[in-house]
């Protein structure tokens, strides 16, 4: 979802902007008051720094409640926990059959570099993710929703074959 | 300043820019012949597609500070003295690097990405040995050594002019209201300040990298390796922005005939600027959550602070400058003006990635080089460009050409649109540095090949033109 997101939000302001260049460099061979515009300009500038300001105030507050980040153990006795370990260039993931549903605790980590553990859903989207680290161990929460065949992607550059270093997960309903 | 002291500045101003024109083009070509790798349309093996892309990274980075170093030498010499040679030294110590990076990544298969994240450059798997991790990071490290030598002389010279940084920045004119500083030694100062700080952390740990390769018993944490480079990474990359801007503050001005005015928001951005710019770097760790929550919390908070008081001022008080002010437009206005939208238009999309909840989806797809290739390609390059433009065209309105006209239209709206095709990509979670991309991705790299074709033949046009103009009076003279 917001993958959606971001990219709406992203276009719609890029558009205002562009609209708003457009205008402005329209009307640039006119000849107008230096004061009067410069004036305007202050005006234009306070509305824009409050208007940010009002707009990001909501935003980060509320985004602020959604953190991915695990802090202390998990209460739920379903929980099933994984290991997964990053190498040049595969995964070696405990267990791979994980049932939809029950929360998910992936114990992140790596052999050598730096890797990316990311998830991807069956349509080829991100649904989330963390770094692979050597000597470090990302915690990663994580429930599935919906069955099938979900891919794991290495999405932190670790050399010549990255780009193959690839396995799955498959989520079954129990 | 007497001509005799003010020549060598501008030899080694001019000999900045024609290099940086020359490096971003050819950058540009590897960025081209790497889409076209990424949508199956060129044979280019994963060894050589990771070598253009190491190469394509730091090149532009390194071009980026060189171009902007020229724009504030060139501007920031008017107001203080700055000595010619230290403008040579930088410029030594910087070709010495880019010969060492070179042989790293060409000659011995350097492949670790221009951000060189630990333990990656001793760990080549084969492809590259210790000895070409050693010639490009020791590279990188004399570029940052001759940069050091450059801001240590602007630092210097700021301070023999103005007594202080507080007085360089302003701080006066907040009680007072009385005797500002122009608009480019307050960017100076604060390009001064944090790039000294961040090149000597990159130093730091550079020379740790340098050691571990060859004592690989003297280990690094790679939480806090990761944390450093990116503390360097980040500052430096963004200063290159600070410093071409003045270019913005300098020239558009002569377009308009509306000075470039100093006013308190002014002076309180700038300074806020240079606090939240040294802390913001966390937003690239937001996916490490071995972290420390809080600095999380404060990459993304700072993510949303940091960009806006320079941005938003700059940006309306481009607008208002060239709001019917009958400007004279021609190539270098054009591309100043241009180069305002890019950047505005970049922060965008980089401040949603800086948020935590995005970040968890967006991290290292395609919507990162989205972001960036708007602020730095249609940002920071435009603003080179329209600078070299200008000293190309002896610091005069000239008027456009049609040829001009319609390779500045095809640079906007290519850059524009290459750009867009990334974000889409990472919208799509296409990832990022992947060389061989899967069978559904390959429609994003090809219409992305397209617009990088129309980037490279505008911006050919446009800088093949500007060398002709600054090579020229030497050949006369």
């Amino acid at each position: 979802m917001y993958q959606q997101v971001a990219w709406m939000v992203s276009i719609v302001l890029i558009a205002l902007l562009a609209i708003a260049f457009f205008y402005v460099v329209r009307q640039s061979s006119r000849e107008g008051n230096g004061a009067a515009v410069a004036a305007a300009t202050g005006r234009w500038r306070g509305r824009l720094l409050w208007g940010v300001t009002l707009l990001c105030i909501p935003v980060v507050a509320y985004t602020l409640t959604e953190l991915p980040y695990a802090r202390g153990a998990i209460a739920n006795l379903g929980t099933v926990e994984v290991q997964a370990k990053g190498y040049q260039w595969y995964w070696e993931i405990s267990q791979t059959e994980l049932p939809v549903g029950k929360p998910i605790e992936f114990q992140v980590t790596s052999a050598d570099v730096n890797h990316g553990f990311a998830i991807y859903d069956t349509d080829m989207k991100i649904v989330t993710q963390t770094q692979a680290m050597p000597g470090v161990t990302n915690v990663l929460r994580h429930t599935f929703e919906k069955p099938g065949t979900y891919k794991i992607l290495c999405l932190e550059y670790c050399g010549v074959a990255h780009h193959s270093m690839m396995t799955e997960l498959h989520v079954v309903a129990q | 300043m007497n001509m005799q002291k003010e020549m060598p500045a501008v030899g080694a101003v001019k000999v900045y820019a024609a290099i940086s024109g020359v490096v971003i083009l050819l950058m540009m070509l590897f960025g081209l012949v790497m889409r076209m790798t990424q949508g199956q349309m060129l044979p280019i093996e994963p060894e050589l597609f990771y070598q253009l892309m190491t190469a394509h990274g730091i090149g532009m980075v390194a071009i980026a500070g060189l171009g902007g170093s020229a724009v504030m030498w060139h501007f920031l010499g008017k107001y203080v003295n700055l000595r010619a040679g230290f403008a040579w030294a930088n410029l030594a110590f910087f070709l010495a690097g880019v010969v060492l990076v070179l042989g790293g990544i060409f000659l011995g298969g350097f492949a670790a990405a221009w951000t060189f994240l630990y333990p990656l450059p001793a760990n080549g798997m084969g492809q590259w040995g210790k000895h070409a991790a050693a010639a490009y990071m020791g590279g990188v490290l004399l570029v940052g050594v001759g940069m050091l030598l450059f801001y240590l002389e602007s630092a210097r010279a700021i301070m023999q002019k103005y007594g202080s940084f507080a007085r360089a920045l302003g701080w006066h004119f907040l009680r007072s209201g009385q005797d500002a500083p122009p608009a480019t030694v307050i960017a100076s100062t604060v390009v001064t300040i944090i790039n000294i700080i961040a090149i000597l952390i990159g130093a730091v740990i550079l020379t740790m990298m340098l050691v571990n390769l060859y004592v690989p018993e003297i280990a690094i944490h790679p939480l806090l390796a990761k944390n450093l480079i990116f503390l360097f990474g980040h500052v430096f990359i963004n200063s290159t922005i600070y410093m071409a801007v003045i270019a913005v503050y300098e020239i558009l001005p002569k377009y308009t005939g509306r000075p470039w005015n100093v006013y308190k928001p002014f002076v309180w951005a700038w300074s806020a600027t240079c606090l939240m710019v040294l802390t913001v770097y966390p937003h690239h760790l937001l996916m490490d959550y071995a972290q420390p929550l809080w600095m999380h919390i404060m990459g993304q908070i700072i993510s949303y602070t940091s960009s806006l008081p320079v941005l938003a001022l700059t940006l309306t008080a481009t607008l208002g400058s060239i709001y019917r002010s009958n400007i004279k437009w021609d190539l270098t206005s054009a591309l100043l003006v241009l180069s305002i939208f890019g950047w505005s238009a970049g922060v965008i999309p980089a401040v949603i990635d800086g948020t935590i909840a995005v970040n968890q989806v967006m991290h290292n797809t395609l919507w990162v080089p989205g972001h960036f290739h708007l602020y730095l390609l249609l940002g920071c390059v435009t603003m080179i460009l329209g600078f070299t433009n200008w000293i190309a065209n002896k610091e005069k309105a000239v008027g456009f050409s049609g040829l001009e006209k319609a390779m500045l239209w095809t640079f906007a709206c290519s850059a524009f649109a290459y750009a867009l095709m990334f974000l889409l990509s990472g919208q799509a979670s296409v990832p990022r540095r992947w060389a061989v991309h899967l069978p559904e991705w390959l429609v994003y790299s090809q219409i992305a090949s397209l617009f990088a074709a129309g980037v490279v033949i505008s911006a050919m046009t446009i800088i093949v033109r500007a060398m002709g103009g600054i090579i020229r009076p030497a050949r006369q003279a």
